[in-house]
């Protein structure tokens, strides 16, 4: 380990932590609703974040009108997807679902690419590069003291991310709306029951978690920068779903900050087989989660027996 | 699925009634296909070899997942990242140790297959989508190794270059010629796959795809055979990337990816789960699909104007994904239950529609 190194790491993966929790948030929001785990949740991701782009980029609208267009798009996005392709797989059995987000995520991988094309773009700056903050640890290594630097995007993208979750969570808590989702999450037989129409908050949840998906995608572009592998971010928001619990909202604050921490730790290591794993290392924290705690740190323990 | 046998045929014997191929005219019509199979280098160009080539290695892949999803029930996603190890631990033998290719295929897929033990081991105690989590760790953690691991043998992400099979002295250097290597595996392949699925084996992976804790109760062991299938599946899929490998002489950490496994997973929806044919029908169909988006791709393109260069590669993705999204929808047993479909009809036919 490098010592000097640790804090600055640790912090930087804990700040990176958070658009992973706000991907992991989308996919919770449609898998507490339907039980569905989306596998397109990437390209959803990517898709919202395109469609900011080509608004404020290509059609030279100011970024705040280019988000509210684009989270509008993408909720529409997510609603068209649950009545064309989802609606359809009702009662179906699991491996058809998880191949219908499967073949969706090719479906609108492909549609990327055609409509948008592959190259590397700048996305607009929200928060300035050059000044990044500097903050004096009481910390001292070897006498010298531990100083952080973070660049502002970083700790802003934190910021928010940690507003959408919580705003997410007391949507769910406090409106009537959140109130039938939860019901419905529980059962959907008995949710149907007493009067909700269960597929309309199916259609709520995926363009609630279209919305999602596009803020995470805008706050990751604009620190890296947007291409068509802005899809692959995702696959390390999917062991932050898993560590934190399937169906618990503040499970993807921990989950998504535990991925992060782990990755920025590994990244302060001296050896350079241990600093290159940093792009595994969600999947070593998944496999460690599947055989000690399947369910998760706050996920209800439905696992079904084998 | 009833067996529905043609008027006045006969189960006379328990031999002809397990029998996979009845009557004299299938044995003959087989035989011509094979052959027809076996002599394409003779009368179809270079490209058209190429393609059967590449059907044949990719049918040997998703026979496997068959055996571990289609009867099993277990959904893998990482079949492609056992492809990989079959790839590298076949070009290692015969490129560091000088093995031959045709001793270095069936050690290849053993060894992918005990790496698949490993990764088979989380279905011990989780299952559906969980277990989909689980293999996907495989298809980032194995290709991550092959990247990061022991560069000096496995030269980092840079990969290997695989030498050409060679057997008494003739290098099986063209399309033409590695025909009849991935033939005669695919052969071998096949035979074994279908009466691994008749047998008691399959029986029991069949048991516990339909219900696990009833098979247990029959005494039916759900790990040791869920391990078994995920042993087949990663054997199938390691000889299919020493396949692979050999013939593109050119091996690295992302010849076969992610999408790679959702490809064979959508090959097997649209041929069928859990069926001989489906596979070997699923794997032609979507390769033929993909062809064809390389082939009228262009066209396609000229249709959309506004579209930037490279947008062809776009097709590949597009096709598939709305393929399967229709089989999923429409025909969710896939290709395979409706050849079942048209042949009971023709059975049956002036009775019933």
């Amino acid at each position: 380990m490098n010592w000097q190194l640790v804090p600055q790491f640790a912090t930087t993966g804990l700040l990176a932590g958070g658009p992973i929790a706000l991907t992991a948030l989308g996919l919770v929001l449609i898998f507490k609703s339907s039980y569905i785990f989306n596998f397109a949740h990437g390209q959803l991701l990517l898709m919202g974040t395109l469609f900011t782009w080509w608004f404020a980029v290509e059609q030279g609208f100011p970024l705040g009108v280019s988000i509210g267009l684009a989270l509008v798009l993408s909720a529409a996005l997510g609603l068209l997807i649950e009545r064309v392709a989802l609606r359809p797989m009702t009662g179906q059995p699991l491996l058809a679902i998880i191949l219908m987000t499967l073949a969706l995520s090719q479906v609108l991988q492909g549609l990327a690419l055609l409509l948008f094309g592959g190259t590397q773009r700048n996305f607009p700056q929200m928060f300035s590069a050059a000044h990044p903050y500097r903050i004096v640890t009481p910390l001292v290594y070897n006498g010298r003291p531990i100083i952080l630097i973070l660049k502002q995007n970083l700790v802003w993208s934190f910021v928010i991310a940690l507003l959408g979750v919580i705003a997410i969570g007391a949507f769910f808590r406090f409106t009537h709306t959140g109130l039938a989702m939860r019901a419905t999450s529980e059962d959907h037989e008995l949710a149907q029951s007493v009067g909700l129409r269960i597929h309309r908050i199916f259609g709520i949840s995926w363009a609630l978690a279209g919305m999602v998906a596009t803020t995470a995608g805008i706050l990751m572009a604009t620190s890296s920068g947007l291409d068509l592998s802005l899809s692959v971010v995702v696959l390390a928001a999917f062991p932050a779903v898993l560590l934190g619990g399937l169906e618990s909202i503040p499970g993807t604050i921990v989950g998504g900050l535990i991925i992060g921490l782990s990755q920025g730790l590994v990244s302060a290591s001296k050896v350079q087989l241990i600093r290159n794993s940093a792009e595994i290392m969600p999947y070593v924290v998944l496999m460690i989660v599947l055989l000690i705690r399947p369910e998760g740190l706050f996920g209800q323990k439905r696992i079904e027996r084998i | 699925m009833a067996v529905l046998r043609p008027a006045g045929e006969f189960d006379e014997s328990y031999a002809y009634d397990m029998a996979t191929i009845r009557q004299p005219w299938q044995w003959v019509l087989l035989f011509a296909f094979l052959a027809a199979l076996y002599l394409l280098p003779f009368y179809a160009s270079q490209s058209v070899v190429a393609l059967v080539n590449r059907i044949g290695m990719t049918i040997i892949a998703v026979q496997g997942l068959n055996l571990l999803t289609g009867y099993t029930g277990q959904i893998s996603l990482g079949q492609a990242a056992f492809m990989t190890t079959g790839g590298y631990i076949s070009a290692l033998l015969v490129n560091n140790l000088g093995w031959s290719f045709f001793l270095a295929l069936p050690a290849a897929a053993l060894g992918a297959g005990l790496v698949g033990l490993l990764f088979g081991l989380p279905s011990l105690r989780v299952k559906g989508f969980y277990l989909v989590m689980a293999t996907l760790a495989a298809q980032f953690i194995i290709p991550w190794f092959t990247r990061n691991a022991f560069p000096e043998v496995l030269n980092g992400a840079q990969g290997l270059n695989v030498q050409v099979p060679v057997l008494f002295g003739i290098p099986f250097n063209t399309p033409q010629r590695y025909l009849y290597i991935t033939l005669t595996v695919l052969i071998i392949s096949t035979v074994v796959a279908h009466n691994v699925a008749r047998s008691r084996l399959g029986r029991a992976f069949v048991a516990i795809r339909d219900h696990d804790l009833a098979a247990e109760l029959l005494g039916v062991n759900p790990f040791k055979y869920k391990l078994q299938a995920f042993f087949l599946a990663a054997v199938y899929a390691g000889a299919s990337g020493s396949l692979f490998a050999h013939n593109l002489r050119h091996l690295n950490s992302e010849t076969f990816g992610l999408t790679d496994s959702v490809f064979l997973l959508g090959m097997l929806i649209v041929g069928g789960l859990g069926t001989s044919l489906g596979p070997i029908l699923g794997a032609i169909v979507i390769e033929l699909l993909i062809e064809g988006a390389t082939l009228f791709g262009p066209f396609f393109i000229s249709l959309f104007p506004s579209t930037a260069a490279g947008a062809v590669q776009a097709l590949r993705p597009l096709f598939f994904g709305t393929a399967l999204m229709l089989f999923l929808i429409f025909e969710p047993r896939g290709l395979a239950h409706r050849w079942q479909l048209i042949k009971a009809a023709w059975r049956l036919r002036p009775f019933a529609r």
